[in-house]
This record gives structure tokens, C-alpha cells and sequence, in this order.
């Protein structure tokens, strides 16, 4: 589990993160949403240690982050694995060579074996014929898959996604997110999504933290929003017309009030 | 004080690059990596410049030396120790803040703006000891070598231009070449070189590793990496001769 407790973090007089807590717990998605400069790509370096709060903890397992030993951050940087927004795969490194480098650096396993472990995780991830391709070559969904790959190599116990949908065909999106969904329960992980995608709030979220101009303005699960009344909750989410419909729908779906047409096809099944 | 800010990241950056490796087979792979960039994938430019130039200041002096009072001999002897004290070591080194150093700084640029680096942190590698100080020892192992290779080329396309344009006999070139030849002068130019092979690796490498923004930015950097290594290199030059000559 990650305890996120009282988090404060300024970049000059620029109070960007204010008095943040949450608790994220393992095999489940933990959302971070808000809009553009709410503050939780910060709040997400943080948690990874990239940016050191100025107040505040962020606990693995109940121990402080930025009060343990250096072998100690050695140790739990092994447990995590992450999803970049922009893939960070390196360019001069082919897929197998990107997959197999936490092997390499952290393993004493045989060739074999890390070659084997690289094929079990591509093909966890609906990924063949791509060993000895470079980065340049492959599109942005694949990119992802193999990022996701190399995250989840070392079997780590927290996962961080930044942004994992961005720049993806909505389809392309579904799969990144049944993937990261899949991953997090096989594996029990503690998995944290920092996202805007309003498909991956509904499908994945498990729980979602919604921040607002760096405070955290809302947190609940997935069926918590449909009956939030929280203005800027579902301003943020339900922006258009169309999303708006769709909440309504999905509120009397859940009341009872209207049948799920989504189960139509079980329904008129002879 | 951006400027004394700028030293201290760098004396930070150097402490930095000194924690125990992760893996030793690995950063080995990476020195060996950056050996055959920085040392082989020099070696032709480097080459070019040396012979050229040793073939100019061989046909320079000859114009100079009017007088036939002045030894055919001289003319090797001024070319032998230009090319060993001044243009193996400094211009060959201002070359290869260019070739070198800009490949170092956008590497590493491009490495931050796309979030390697930071990956990299998160799998638990220490980024400067494993991306900074292989590219620092792989300078200062190959940029010697690349400087005597300088000497030895420089010397040589002065021979062979001399004799080309009918200036100097080989003979008489090789017999100035020996005369009052003091191997000081090349233990001078190696102190040189190691000197100068740190500045063009560490100082693209700061302005790489810091790098913040984008594309534009990399570009920015990698042009400052190579004009301000090339101003320490002169720099140094100066206190190194003014100390050791």
C-alpha cells in the first residue's frame, strides 16, 4: 500500500501540491485525474521520488520515502515499475534490449533465462515479432505495450502510469487500459494511473483522487462519481452533452429505473 | 551567479558520478560503448585535420624561412614541435569539443526531454555514475590516443607535403625531425590532452544532463556545451603552458 500523507511542494512562491493525502491500496487502480496543471504529474513524481516534497510523507509499506536509507530507496525502486507518458524507451536500444535491461542491471539470471522472462511479458501484453525492432519503428501503441513490458519485467509491487492513453486512438486506449487493469489484479500490484481519460475513469478506476488547482478536491470510486454532486467533479468529467447523457443514462441504469441496454444482447437471446 | 550556481551543479554532478555501480558488467559494456564512440568514431575527422594541417605549416614555414642561411632541417624541426605542442593536442581537442561533445550533450538532452533519465532513476540506476562516467573515462582513455595518432599524422603530412611540392628532400626532413628533439614536449601534450579530453567530455555532459524543455533547448545546450568547452580548452591552454613551459 502507498500512503500519500499531507504533501505540500512549491516551485518558488508557487504553491503547487497543498495538504494532498490518499491511501492507494494493492490490486487495485488508483486514479489521480484533475485538469491540466492541477498538480498530479508533480504529485506523481513525488510519489516515485523524481521531486522531493517540501512537507509531508509518501509511505511504502508504512516507511517514509524521503527518511529512508539509500539502500533502502535502492530496494524499493526495484518494487516499481513505470509507464511513462511519452513511453521513454531508449532510442539506441531494440525492444528486447529495452525489456531486458532491468534484467541485466538488476539479475544474475542466465541469457536464457532473461530472454525468456522478455518473451513471457511481450506476449503478456499481445506483443510477437518484435525482439529486434528499435523504438523509431514502432507506433505509439505498441510503444506503450512494450513500455508497460519493460515496467512490469521485475514483477514489481507498485506500478505508475503517467498519462498512459495520451496521443492513442480511443481502441488502442481500451487496450492499454484492460492491460494495465489485467496486470494489477493477476499480480496484485498497487497500480497508480495519473490520467484525463474519461474511459479509463470509468473502466479502471478503482479509486480516483480528483485534484483541483493542486488540493485535492474529491476522492471515491468509480460509482461514486455517477451520483457525485460535486460542481467541479462533474464539470471536469461529464464536460459535454454527450457525457452528460451518458451519466444520466448510467445513474437509472444503477437505480433501477432503466435496464442495462448494454446487456441487451443477453436479453433477446432466444 | 548563474554562473557560480552553474559550478556548484557541476562539482555536484561530478560528486554524483562516484556511488557504486550497480552491476559492474554493465557499466563496463557502457565504457567499451562509449570508447567506440568517442575514440573510433573520431578517428577519421581527426586523421583529415592532422595531415592537413601538418602539410600547411610545412609549406607556411618554407614561405616564411626566406633566408638561406636558415637549415632546410628547421623547416621539420618548426613543424615538428607546432604539430606536437599546439595543434595535435589543442586543435584536434577543439575538434572533438565539436564532434564529441555536441554528440555527449544532445545525447543526454534528448535522454532528459524524453524521460529516459528519469526512467532510469525509477528502475534505481544511479543516471550520473551510469551515463556521465563512462563518457568521462572513455574521453580520457581515448582522447590521448587520438592526440598521439594527431602527432604522428600531423608530422607525416608535412613530410609528404614538403616533398610533394619539391620544399624539403625526406631526408633532410627526417634528420631535422630528429634533431634537438625533446620528449618533454610530448609528455606536454599528453598533460594536454587528458586535460582537455575531461573539459570536452564533463562539460557537455552538465549541459546535456540539466537540459530542461525540448528540441529547441537540446539544440540550444549542445551549442553552449561546445563553445564554452571550447573556451576552457583554450583557457587551459594558457595556464597549462604558462605552468609547464
Amino acid at each position: 500500500m502507498i500512503e500519500v500523507k499531507n504533501i505540500q511542494k512549491k516551485f518558488g512562491d508557487k504553491v503547487v501540491i497543498e495538504n494532498v493525502s490518499a491511501q492507494m491500496k494493492p490490486g487495485q487502480c488508483n486514479l489521480i485525474i484533475g485538469a491540466s496543471g492541477s498538480g498530479k504529474t508533480v504529485l506523481m513524481k513525488c510519489m516515485v521520488g523524481l521531486l522531493t516534497p517540501d512537507q509531508g510523507e509518501i509511505c511504502y509499506q508504512g516507511e517514509n520515502f524521503f527518511s529512508m536509507r539509500q539502500e533502502q530507496h535502492t530496494a524499493i525502486r526495484k518494487e516499481i515499475g513505470m509507464l511513462f507518458q511519452g513511453s521513454a524507451l531508449f532510442d539506441s536500444l531494440s525492444v528486447e534490449q529495452n525489456i531486458m535491461f532491468p534484467l541485466d542491471m538488476f539479475t544474475k539470471d542466465t541469457s536464457a533465462q532473461k530472454l525468456k522472462r522478455v518473451n513471457e511479458v511481450l506476449e503478456r501484453v499481445s506483443l510477437k515479432d518484435v525482439n529486434h525492432k528499435f523504438p523509431a519503428e514502432l507506433s505509439g501503441g505498441m510503444k506503450k505495450r512494450v513500455a508497460l513490458a519493460r515496467a512490469v519485467v521485475l514483477n514489481p509491487k507498485y506500478l505508475f502510469c503517467d498519462e498512459p492513453n495520451s496521443g492513442l486512438d480511443p481502441q488502442t486506449s481500451l487496450v492499454i487500459d484492460k492491460l494495465i487493469k489485467d496486470l494489477t489484479v493477476e499480480f496484485n500490484i498497487t497500480t497508480v494511473v495519473n490520467t484525463h481519460d474519461m474511459n479509463s475513469v470509468m473502466e479502471t478506476g478503482d479509486y480516483i483522487l480528483y485534484m483541483y488547482q493542486g488540493k485535492k478536491e474529491w476522492e471515491g470510486t468509480r460509482q461514486d462519481i455517477i451520483f457525485s454532486n460535486n460542481k467541479l467533479l462533474n464539470d471536469f468529467i461529464f464536460a459535454s452533452e454527450f457525457l452528460k447523457d451518458a451519466k444520466d443514462m448510467r445513474m437509472l441504469e444503477q437505480t433501477g429505473k432503466m435496464p442495462n441496454f448494454r446487456n441487451m444482447d443477453d436479453m433477446i437471446k432466444p | 551567479m548563474s554562473l557560480l550556481s552553474d559550478i556548484g551543479r557541476f562539482m555536484l554532478m561530478l560528486k554524483g558520478m562516484f556511488k557504486r555501480p550497480e552491476k559492474a558488467s554493465m557499466y563496463w559494456k557502457e565504457l567499451m560503448r562509449q570508447c567506440m564512440e568517442i575514440g573510433f568514431g573520431s578517428l577519421g575527422i581527426v586523421a583529415i585535420i592532422s595531415v592537413f594541417i601538418g602539410a600547411v605549416s610545412t609549406i607556411q614555414t618554407a614561405y616564411q624561412l626566406v633566408s638561406p642561411l636558415v637549415p632546410l632541417t628547421t623547416i621539420a624541426q618548426i613543424v615538428r614541435d607546432t604539430v606536437i605542442l599546439e595543434f595535435a593536442p589543442t586543435l584536434v581537442c577543439i575538434v572533438l569539443a565539436g564532434v564529441a561533445g555536441s554528440r555527449i550533450a544532445s545525447e543526454l538532452g534528448n535522454m532528459r526531454v524524453s524521460e529516459q533519465i528519469d526512467a532510469l532513476e525509477i528502475m534505481g540506476v544511479n543516471t550520473k555514475t551510469y551515463l556521465i562516467l563512462p563518457k568521462i573515462a572513455a574521453a580520457m582513455l581515448m582522447i590521448p590516443l587520438l592526440v598521439i595518432i594527431a602527432m604522428a599524422l600531423g608530422i607525416w603530412g608535412g613530410r609528404l607535403a614538403g616533398t610533394a611540392a619539391g620544399i624539403i628532400s625526406p631526408t633532410i626532413f627526417d634528420k631535422g625531425l630528429a634533431d634537438d628533439f625533446l620528449p618533454y614536449n610530448v609528455f606536454f601534450a599528453l598533460t594536454k590532452g587528458y586535460v582537455f579530453s575531461f573539459i570536452i567530455s564533463s562539460v557537455p555532459a552538465f549541459y546535456g544532463y540539466y537540459v530542461r524543455g525540448g528540441a529547441l533547448e537540446i539544440g540550444r545546450a549542445s551549442t553552449k556545451a561546445v563553445v564554452v568547452s571550447c573556451i576552457l580548452i583554450l583557457f587551459a591552454d594558457y595556464i597549462l603552458s604558462a605552468l609547464l613551459l
